[in-house]
């Protein structure tokens, strides 16, 4: 069955290019521009197998919409990867601590992405 | 690859608008007005740019964006607090920026000596007495991010094809589920690197009353023969490294776990070491192969806990505490095409036009006025206008990129001209056509740097005037009826109208006595081949002069005019038609023509008397208009469309004004009426002709000509004609 | 039989015939976009005399330019049979007035000669050949030489 990706970033560039390696590789996309998109979209459809979410956006950043989504019991268990252009340990942990599950370094190379997303998503 | 190719469009799409955005959020800090939400805006722009470029291998774009991005990090962080100083810098950096995404999207070579020495300010930003600031090393390879069919294995290392055999003891903590990782998710990825055993340790489990729904209590003694190399293992942890107590040991490859690094450490420095856990447990009595594990998700939270979900959301929606700077609350936008917003202008003009035609031929059948006919019509004459103006303003934009732009032109002037100057701007929401927007950046940039360039004085010379040395441009934006009114002023030296006049006179464009009104000296600029700069900056470069830029905004349905004050400045006032596509005109009969003359050039319409009209010279004809002696213009022989020139007792005489103030009077046959017409273009299919405008579409279907009033006033409309011409002789 | 190749684009010329006082020319109708009768034109300003003014064709202004003046046959007095036939040359459409379409030929009935070498400066600009068709020698228009090069400049 398709796995549906819900992918969270402001930029429209980096959106596209999501989409179209996720696409390729034969996932559903879900796409939301920030935090709160994000959550509405969330919402609005069933829950995606796994959310791919960029870190500084505005109204809500990656790290607030990974807490609004650990808080919802219906969310709770889905995996949720960090877009970082960062790979030192200090962001990382942070982003541990926020709830993420693992995470994905810009910029991103499609093999990688794919398989993160295979690690995490049943 | 097309799609990379639109990509890469839609990137350089997005760095417009990012750096607009990160260019009005640097201005509100340099005011002063900026909230923590305006210093985060600007480093995310920074940062999404300097994203995007990275996936491009853009790289010195990527180098340069982030060292600003690190920069506006401190300052979003507190670390740094921004100086007028600092800002000045950042506004630089922010021109760079702006440079570097232009270069790197039209492919051209970067010099980066061009703005070394703005990059190491940027960087001193960041370095704190003398000693630089760790920045966080790029991680960057320029990664050819090919988007053919992704591998659906990770190959294992080909380096060392032997078989190594692993065994992997992997104790999740409560940690690792609660972020949503799975064990059995990890195995999966595990034995796809080679063929693997799982034993399970239970021993953990308390008895069911003591169970924690979130607790972690199973742990793995897991067995790999693969070919990859313990990183390639390791990398499959990657997530969980630190969720888990994990350690992995290999024949031959030697892994130290974080228990043996304690150990060794705690050797070094003689204290006994910690009591260690992970390691402890053996493999259990039990041998558990994976595939009948229950899934240890039997910790999951299937429980009763229904938290308000939404609560979150509420609390983020922040009741954003109003910033100082005016924020326009965020519309909800599409992107269009432009193409598909012309061909719809096209089409509702066309509407227009077809409108107007139905009500002719209906006024021809002669309906009698209130019938069921002509209310219908009048009721669709109202729609159809309401259409028209709704689609116009699908094409209206806001002034303000325009207005932004030349924020940057007025800081590369003053720099270049050792000037200190400062742009404010007023009305830049003010929304006109775009295509008036594009063709006023021409004229504006001319205006605004001779504002920097010859109107702003010198710090010094300011100082000394007990002016403030930062010298003031202003450009304001405003509608006032039915037009776009633009003011440029500054708050300079003002015309210098002895100079502006001697020049004149040394040129030869005014006769040495004429006498003129401050105003008039002030218009002298407008004239063609008009430069009073002694040494021509390579900054106003030569022959830019205020007549291209006249012609410039005239060419757009526009007028300009100036006023100026001696030693307190200039303003330049200009006054744009909202749209190039309609025109409000009045429509003339000449020699069996119509045409139409557009309504701005108009100052008013006169039944001219015969003992008006005066022969002057071999042709030349005047008409007196109360006590002053204006030149008179036969359209109909000017056009050519008649060989004798009309009598003006059987003729209307329309008194224009053309953009430069002069004033003739036009002679037409008779006055049709006042409309709104819809301009069509005549140089598409055909060419330019002189004296006319353009073309619109009448009501019966025919075609009209408007007429340029400029072109035809002017003393070299004849020019033009090479000598075919035939005037009458003068009345 | 004869090259047949005359616009290097078209593998199968069609060709619009029209009659222009007592000659017959033709176009190839790659470039025709319509036909139509005549409509009294809007005179322009110091036109050259062949054209005769500009038409409204569905909200595009089109210049009407006279064939018959334009080819030194004399003016083409139009009457409702008139036709105007619309082309395409280059970026521009103009509309061309004749006096009567006659035939649709293509180029496998005609076939196709050189322009006969005559003294006449008309002929040298405005025709690229000649077809024989039964008894009729129907000349080819050179489109690109009818436009006045000038009209794009100020006139």
């Amino acid at each position: 069955m398709t796995q549906t990706i819900l992918t969270v970033d402001d930029s429209r560039t980096m959106r596209d290019m999501l989409k179209m390696a996720l696409v390729e590789a034969g996932y559903n996309v879900l796409q939301a521009v920030d935090g709160v998109d994000g959550l509405d979209v969330l919402q609005a459809s069933a829950p995606p197998d796994v959310i791919v979410t960029d870190i500084n956006m505005p109204k809500m950043d990656g790290f607030g919409l990974i807490e609004a989504v650990r808080k919802d019991s219906r969310y709770r268990k889905v995996p949720i990867l960090v877009l970082t252009t960062e790979s030192d340990a200090a962001k990382k942990m942070r982003a541990k601590e926020a709830g993420a599950t693992g995470w994905i370094v810009k910029p991103f190379e499609p093999t990688k992405l794919i398989a993160a997303i295979r690690r995490v998503a049943a | 690859m097309d799609t990379m190719a639109e990509i890469r469009q839609t990137f350089f799409q997005e760095c417009e608008e990012q750096l607009s955005e990160m260019e009005l959020g640097l201005l509100a800090m340099d005011e002063g007005n900026a909230d923590s939400e305006t210093v985060n805006a600007v480093f995310r722009a920074v940062h999404s740019i300097k994203g995007g470029a990275g996936a491009f291998k853009l790289t010195e774009l990527v180098q340069f964006a982030h060292s600003f991005e690190t920069a506006l990090d401190h300052v979003r962080s507190g670390k740094l607090t921004p100086t007028p100083e600092m800002m000045k810098i950042m506004l630089r950096a922010a021109d760079v920026l702006s440079d570097l995404v232009e270069a790197s999207r039209d492919g051209r070579e970067i010099n980066e000596a061009n703005y070394a020495s703005i990059a190491a300010d940027v960087k001193a930003l960041t370095t704190f007495d003398g000693v630089e600031e760790v920045e966080e090393p790029i991680d960057f390879q320029p990664t050819i991010i090919d988007f053919g069919m992704p591998e659906l294995a990770i190959e294992p290392e080909p380096a060392a094809s032997q078989e190594h055999e692993y065994r992997i003891n992997f104790a999740p903590r409560p940690e690792l589920y609660a972020n949503a990782n799975e064990t059995i998710l990890i195995f999966r990825e595990l034995n796809r690197l080679g063929a693997m055993q799982a034993f399970c340790d239970a021993a953990a489990i308390p008895s069911l009353d003591d169970i924690d729904p979130n607790g972690a209590y199973f742990s793995w003694a897991v067995q790999l023969k693969s070919e990859a190399d313990i990183a390639g293992v390791r990398e499959v942890f990657e997530f969980v490294d630190g969720e888990a107590d994990l350690t992995i040991e290999s024949d031959g490859q030697a892994e130290v776990s974080d228990a043996d690094i304690a150990a060794l450490l705690a050797q070094a420095l003689g204290t006994p070491p910690a009591a260690d856990t992970a390691n402890a447990s053996e493999p259990s009595a039990e041998i558990i192969p994976i595939s009948t594990m229950p899934a240890p998700v039997a910790a999951s939270s299937e429980t009763a806990d229904v938290e308000p979900a939404v609560a979150p959301v509420q609390a983020v929606e922040s009741s954003k505490p109003d910033t100082k700077a005016a924020v326009v609350p965020a519309q909800t936008t599409i992107r269009v095409e432009f193409d598909r917003v012309d061909r719809l202008i096209n089409l509702v003009g066309e509407l227009v036009i077809n409108q107007a035609m139905l009500s002719q031929r209906v006024i021809e059948a002669n309906f009698a006025g209130s019938s069921s006919v002509v209310i219908g019509l009048e009721e669709l004459e109202q729609l159809t206008r309401e259409i028209q103006e709704s689609v116009m303003a699908i094409r209206a934009q806001p002034v303000k990129p325009l207005f932004q732009r030349m924020s940057r032109m007025v800081r590369e002037v003053a720099d270049a001209t050792g000037k200190e100057v400062k742009l404010k701007t007023e009305g830049e929401a003010t929304e006109v056509d775009k295509t008036v927007v594009e063709r006023l950046a021409e004229p504006l940039t001319h205006m605004i740097r001779n504002a920097v360039d010859h109107g702003i004085e010198s710090p010094e010379v300011r100082l000394a005037a007990g002016k403030p040395a930062e010298g003031t441009v202003r450009l304001t934006a405003a509608h006032r009826s039915g037009r776009i009114v633009i003011e440029l002023s500054d708050d300079g030296a003002g015309i210098n109208r002895p100079k502006v006049r001697a020049s004149a006179i040394n040129k030869g464009l005014i006769p040495a006595d004429m006498q003129l009104s401050d105003s008039d000296i002030d218009n002298l600029l407008f004239l063609p081949g008009f430069s009073t700069a002694a040494t021509i900056s390579s900054i106003s470069g030569r022959g830019v002069g205020m007549d291209v830029v006249k012609r410039s905004i005239q060419a757009l349905g526009g007028r300009i005019s100036i006023s100026s004050r001696p030693g307190l400045g200039s303003t330049f006032s200009m006054s744009l038609p909202l749209t190039l596509a309609v025109l409000d005109g009045m429509a003339v009969s000449v020699a069996g023509q119509t045409l139409v003359v557009p309504l701005t050039a108009i100052v008013e319409t006169l039944k001219p008397k015969k003992s008006e009209v005066h022969g002057l010279g071999s042709d030349g004809r005047v008409m007196s208009i109360r006590d002053t002696f204006v030149p008179l213009i036969d359209v109909g022989t000017q056009l050519g469309f008649r060989e004798t020139p009309t009598q003006p007792e059987n003729s209307v005489a329309l008194l224009v004004e053309t953009g430069g103030g002069a004033r003739n009077a036009l002679l037409v046959d008779s006055i049709q009426d006042q409309r709104q017409v819809v301009i069509k273009s005549l140089e598409t299919n055909y060419g330019t002709v002189a004296g006319i405008a353009a073309a619109t579409i009448l009501g019966d279907g025919r075609v009209a000509l408007i007429l340029d009033v400029d072109a035809l006033v002017s003393k070299s409309f004849e020019e033009t004609l090479v000598g075919e011409l035939h005037y009458g002789t003068g009345g | 039989m004869q090259n047949n190749d005359l616009t290097a684009n078209s593998a199968n010329n069609e060709f619009v015939a029209f009659r222009v006082g007592a000659q017959e020319f033709c176009v190839d109708i790659m470039g025709v976009r319509e036909i139509r009768g005549w409509t009294p034109a809007t005179p322009l300003p110091h036109a050259p005399s062949y054209v005769r003014g500009v038409i409204n064709l569905r909200g595009a202004v089109l210049p009407i330019v006279d064939l018959g003046l334009r080819f030194g046959l004399g003016p083409t007095e139009p009457t409702p049979r008139s036709v105007i036939i619309v082309v395409h040359i280059h970026q521009q459409v103009v509309g061309l007035l004749v006096d009567a379409v006659s035939d649709i030929l293509t180029s496998s009935e005609a076939s196709m000669q050189p322009t006969p070498d005559i003294a006449s400066d008309m002929a040298k600009t405005f025709v690229k050949g000649v077809y024989a068709v039964d008894s009729r020698m129907i000349s080819i228009v050179t489109l690109d030489s009818v436009l006045p090069i000038s009209a794009k400049a100020a006139a």
